[in-house]
C-alpha cells in the first residue's frame, strides 16, 4: 500500500518569509538607530553602545522564560517580585556572615522556588488564571522583602561580585556572554525540542494537549520555575550592578518584560511566537531608551512611549485578525 | 438543600456496595462546602466582628465612635473603586490602570483649583470624572473593539496615565496651600451630618445595587461574564458592554482621584500608586469570581470595610508596617483560593444532583 505523506515542511515563499513581525522588528530597529543617530552625536559609539547594553540587559534574562509563559497563554506579574526577593535574601544573608558565593547559590534557589510555586498553585487551581495568583504572590514576595529589610539598603558586598554587572570578558560584557548562552540554551528548548512543541500545543488547545498525552501540569510548573530561576539570575546582575539592594528594587519589571515578548510578536492568546522577535525587541526597547536618555528624555516620557508601544504591538497583530475575519 | 431528603431512599437502592458507603460521606462534604457558598457574606461578617473585638482588647482606643468615623472615611474611596473593579471582573477582565488613573485626574482637577481658585468645587469634581471617564473609554475600546487582553492594555495605559500625570504637573506636587479651602471642603464637609465622602460612597453603593439587580443592562454585564458566547447569541451587544464596564470603571476612579486629592490635600506624581491592589482584594475578598459572572454589592461592602479595619487595626495593635504588604497579599491569596474551593464544591453538588 502506497504510505500517505504528509508534507511537514511549509513551500518556501519569498512574500511570505519576509511578511514576517520579525521583520518588522528589523525596520523598526534601523528606523530608531538612525533615529537615535540623528539625535544625539554620542549615541554612534562602540564604547558607548557596548556599555548601554550592560545596563538594560539584566531584565533580558526574564524575558526569555516569559516568552514560554505568555505562549501558553498565561502571564506571570510576580517575576519583579521574585527579584527583589531573591536579591534581598541573598544581601540579608552575606551581611550575617553567610559566604558570598553561598549566598549565590540560596538567591538562585530562592528564585527557584518562589517560581514553582507560582507555578504549583496555578495548576492545582486550575479556575484562578495565572493573572489573580501571581498578581497575590507578587505582594506576597515583595511583602517579605519588606519584612526582611524594612526601608534599608543592603550592601558592602565582596568586590569580585562587581565582575558579574561591570566587567568584559575578552572587551565583551560579561552579562551579554551570559544571556548568549542563556539566550541559545532557550531558543534551542523552545525551538528545538518536543518541551518546547509541547509548550506550543499547550498554547493553542490545552485540553487537546491533555487528551494527547502532554503532561501539561508538568510543563505548566517547569515553565513557571523557570521563570523564577531566571529572575533570580537577573537578581544577580542587577544587585552586583546596583551595589546594593533595597526592598523596592525592580519594581515595574514585569511590564517592561511582557512590553519585550508581545513586542516581540508572541501572542497574548498563546500558542504563536517565536524566541527571536522577543530577543530583537529586548534590544530594540533597551536601545530605544538609552539614545532616548542621551537627549535627555525624561523617565516619564520614556513610561508613556513604552505603554503605547506595549498596546500598539498587541494591537496591530489584533486588527490584522478582526479585519480577515470580514 | 433539595436533595438531601430525598437521597437516602435513592442511593442505597440505586448503587452497589462499594460506591453506597463512599457517597454519604462525599454528601455531607459537598453540603459544607455549598453552606460555607450561602453564608460566606455571614462569615465575612463574623470575622470581621472577631477581628474588631480581638483588636478592642489589645487596643481600647479602636472601637470609639471617632476612630471608627475615621475608619468609614478611609474606606469610602476604597469602596467607590470596588464598585467599578467588581464590575470589571465580573466580565472576566481586570483593570490594573485605576491607580494611575486615580493620580492623573486627581492631579489636573488639582492644577485647575490652583490655577482657578475661584472655581466651583462641584466642577472640579465634574472635570475629575470626565477624564476618569476619558481614560476609561480609551480602555474599553482597546478591550472591546480590539480585543486586547484587559490585563495587557491596562497594564500598558496604565504607564500612559502615569507618564501623563508626571507631565501633566512636570514632576511637582500640588501641595494643600496651593489648593483653596473650597476645594478641600469636599472631604471634610458634611451632609445630613454625614461626612462627605461616606455620603457618596453610600449613594454609590444604592444607584449601583440598582443597577446590577434591576436594569436591564445590569442583568446584561453578569450575562456577558458567565458566558460570553451565549450572552453573544441572546443578542446581547457584548462589546457594548464591555466598552460601559470599562468606562463606568473610569468615571469612579476620576471621582475617587478628586476625592482622594481633597482629603490628603495633596496631588503627586505617585499618588495611589499600587493601589489598584487593594481595590482587587477587595472585590476577591468580598468574592467576586475573577472567574467572571458572579459578585454581589453585598460582599464587596464587606471586602471593602475588612480591608479598611485591617488597615486602621493593624497599625494600632503595633504590627509593624513592613508586614502589611505581606498579610494583604496572604489575605488575597487565602481569598481566591477559598473561593476556588466553595466553587468546586457547588460544582460537584449541581453534579451530585443532576444524577439523582
Amino acid at each position: 500500500m502506497e504510505p500517505r505523506l504528509l508534507e511537514n515542511k511549509k513551500e518556501f515563499s519569498l512574500k511570505g518569509f519576509f511578511m514576517q513581525w520579525e521583520w518588522m522588528l528589523v525596520l523598526l530597529f534601523v528606523a530608531m538607530t538612525i533615529m537615535n543617530v540623528n539625535l544625539s552625536e554620542f549615541y554612534w559609539n562602540f564604547d558607548n553602545l557596548r556599555d548601554a547594553t550592560m545596563s538594560f540587559l539584566d531584565k533580558a534574562f526574564i524575558v526569555l522564560p516569559m516568552v514560554f509563559i505568555i505562549i501558553l497563554g498565561d502571564i506571570d506579574i510576580s517575576v519583579g517580585s521574585i527579584v527583589a526577593l531573591s536579591s534581598v535574601i541573598m544581601a540579608d544573608l552575606y551581611n550575617h556572615g553567610v559566604p558570598m558565593p553561598l549566598a549565590m547559590v540560596i538567591c538562585l534557589a530562592v528564585g527557584t522556588l518562589c517560581g514553582f510555586i507560582n507555578g504549583l498553585l496555578i495548576v492545582k487551581f486550575k479556575e484562578l488564571s495565572a493573572v489573580i495568583v501571581t498578581l497575590s504572590t507578587m505582594i506576597i514576595y515583595r511583602g517579605i522583602a519588606y519584612i526582611l529589610l524594612k526601608d534599608q539598603a543592603a550592601g558592602k558586598f565582596p568586590d569580585w561580585f562587581n565582575f558579574l554587572g561591570w566587567d568584559y570578558v575578552g572587551g565583551i560584557p560579561f552579562i551579554l556572554i551570559v544571556f548568549a548562552v542563556f539566550a541559545v540554551g532557550f531558543w534551542y528548548l523552545l525551538h528545538k525540542t518536543t518541551f518546547g512543541r509541547k509548550v506550543y500545543a499547550m498554547g493553542s488547545n490545552i485540553t487537546a494537549s491533555r487528551f494527547s498525552g502532554i503532561q501539561t501540569d508538568r510543563v505548566k510548573i517547569i515553565v513557571f520555575t523557570l521563570a523564577g530561576l531566571m529572575s533570580a539570575v537577573t537578581a544577580l546582575f542587577l544587585t552586583s550592578r546596583m551595589g546594593s539592594t533595597r526592598p523596592n528594587i525592580a519594581t515595574g519589571y514585569e511590564l517592561d518584560v511582557i512590553a519585550m515578548v508581545v513586542l516581540g510578536g508572541i501572542s497574548t492568546s498563546g500558542g504563536k511566537g517565536r524566541m527571536i522577535g522577543a530577543i530583537l525587541a529586548i534590544f530594540l526597547i533597551g536601545y530605544l531608551r538609552y539614545g532616548l536618555g542621551l537627549v535627555n528624555v525624561s523617565a516619564q516620557t520614556l513610561l508613556i512611549i513604552i505603554g503605547l508601544l506595549l498596546i500598539f504591538a498587541v494591537a496591530v497583530p489584533q486588527l490584522k485578525r478582526v479585519r480577515s475575519k470580514r | 438543600m433539595k436533595n438531601r431528603g430525598g437521597q437516602p431512599v435513592v442511593v442505597p437502592a440505586g448503587s452497589p456496595g462499594p460506591t453506597g458507603s463512599g457517597q454519604p460521606a462525599a454528601a455531607t462534604k459537598k453540603s459544607l462546602s455549598a453552606s460555607i457558598a450561602k453564608f460566606r457574606e455571614l462569615g465575612l461578617l463574623a470575622f470581621i466582628v472577631i477581628l474588631a473585638v480581638g483588636v478592642q482588647f489589645r487596643n481600647t482606643s479602636f472601637l470609639t465612635w471617632e476612630n471608627l468615623n475615621d475608619i468609614a472615611t478611609n474606606t469610602a474611596i476604597l469602596s467607590i473603586l470596588a464598585v467599578g473593579m467588581m464590575l470589571v471582573i465580573i466580565t472576566r477582565g481586570i483593570d490594573l490602570s485605576i491607580g494611575a488613573t486615580l493620580a492623573l485626574s486627581g492631579m489636573i482637577a488639582a492644577l485647575t483649583v490652583k490655577e482657578y481658585p475661584g472655581l466651583n468645587p462641584y466642577v472640579a469634581v465634574l472635570l475629575g470624572v470626565g477624564i476618569g471617564i476619558a481614560c476609561g473609554a480609551v480602555l474599553g475600546f482597546l478591550v472591546s473593539k480590539i480585543n486586547i487582553l484587559p490585563i495587557i492594555a491596562t497594564l500598558g495605559m496604565m504607564n500612559v496615565f502615569r507618564g501623563l500625570t508626571y507631565e501633566a504637573s512636570g514632576g511637582k506636587w500640588v501641595s494643600a496651600h496651593q489648593m483653596p479651602e473650597s476645594f478641600k471642603a469636599i472631604a471634610t464637609g458634611k451632609v445630613l451630618g454625614i461626612n462627605n465622602l461616606i455620603f457618596i460612597a453610600i449613594l454609590i453603593y444604592i444607584v449601583a445595587y440598582y443597577f446590577v439587580n434591576h436594569t436591564r443592562t445590569g442583568r446584561q454585564i453578569y450575562a456577558v461574564g458567565s458566558n460570553p458566547e451565549s450572552a453573544e447569541v441572546s443578542g446581547i451587544k457584548s462589546g457594548r458592554i464591555l466598552w460601559l464596564v470599562y468606562t463606568i470603571m473610569g468615571g469612579l476612579s476620576g471621582l475617587a482621584g478628586v476625592l482622594w486629592v481633597a482629603k490628603f490635600a495633596s496631588a503627586q506624581g505617585d499618588t495611589a500608586s499600587g493601589y489598584e491592589l487593594s481595590v482587587i482584594a477587595a472585590c476577591v475578598l468580598g468574592g467576586v469570581s475573577i472567574a467572571g459572572g458572579s459578585g454581589k454589592i453585598s460582599g464587596i461592602i464587606l471586602g471593602s470595610v475588612l480591608l479598611g479595619i485591617l488597615n486602621n487595626a493593624l497599625p494600632m495593635i503595633d504590627v509593624s508596617p513592613f508586614w502589611q504588604n505581606w498579610i494583604q497579599g496572604m489575605i488575597i491569596l487565602v481569598a481566591v483560593l477559598i473561593n476556588a474551593m466553595v466553587k468546586r464544591g457547588i460544582d460537584r453538588n449541581n453534579l451530585m444532583r443532576r444524577r439523582i
